[in-house]
């Protein structure tokens, strides 16, 4: 889909930044889910207590906000190669590609306020 | 084995006898477990909400895990967590061109689900709270 009379805003024409940031965060993010499960089964067993000591220290949120913004551009990636696969129409496709960065975005920020409350 | 139909242009009927390799059996479940897992993306947040709050938040979760409906719920997005990251750790090598010959990328594919699925069964178990 063309705005005006050549400008092309549709298609992978920056395809290879996604492609290597989809793999960046993915090494980011499998780091922090299996440093996570280790954190998990030293603190065990799991209660409240020891399940909020876990993400308390500053250095925890941090590394966890890192990795829910890494997730948010992960899926960012991947959920809009999954729309233009399968959705042709392409006003369909951008407002779907456009709720789910608002989506990701709004997740983002709530996460950051749970992060902050323990 | 019988010799694979050539299929081109895949019709719907044809979709149903088409034999998918391994590898195209895991890539499309890496694509179906991505996509719940960005679904399902405010559930977690709102669990991970309730886990962190209080107290009397997280008895609140334990009671709302308690139904087997959500303890299936949470075996499936384990299953689509350890599929997603198993299976991911086997696209990085293969982008950094370790074993992308057919014979070891279809290895690789079982041993990304031999590895995946006991993880996912086990996380299940624990779910509902055999050990």
């Amino acid at each position: 889909m063309a705005i005006g009379a050549r400008r092309l805003v549709v298609g992978a024409h920056y395809g290879l930044r996604d492609w290597l940031i989809q793999r960046a965060t993915a090494v980011v993010l499998a780091i922090y889910v299996i440093g996570l499960a280790v954190a998990v089964v030293l603190a065990r067993p799991i209660e409240y207590d020891s399940w909020g000591a876990i993400f308390a220290p500053l250095s925890m949120k941090v590394a966890t906000l890192i990795a829910i913004a890494a997730l948010a551009w992960h899926a960012w990636v991947g959920m809009r190669d999954i729309w233009m696969d399968y959705v042709r129409p392409t006003a369909l496709r951008m407002l779907l590609e456009l709720a789910t960065v608002l989506w990701l975005a709004a997740c983002l920020v709530w996460a950051v306020q749970i992060l902050w409350t323990v | 084995m019988p010799a694979r139909r050539v299929i081109r242009n895949l019709s719907l009927p044809d979709l149903i006898r088409y034999r998918l390799p391994v590898p195209g059996v895991l890539s499309i479940l890496h694509r179906v477990s991505g996509a719940l897992l960005f679904a399902l993306l405010p559930a977690i947040l709102w669990l991970f909400d309730l886990s962190l709050r209080s107290q009397a938040s997280y008895t609140r979760l334990q009671q709302f895990t308690g139904s087997w409906l959500v303890k299936v719920a949470l075996a499936a997005l384990a299953w689509s967590l350890l599929h997603h990251l198993a299976a991911g750790i086997r696209y990085l090598l293969l982008d950094l061109d370790l074993g992308v010959e057919r014979a070891a990328a279809r290895r690789s594919a079982w041993i990304v689900f031999a590895v995946s699925l006991p993880l996912a069964a086990c996380a299940a178990l624990a779910i509902f709270g055999v050990f």
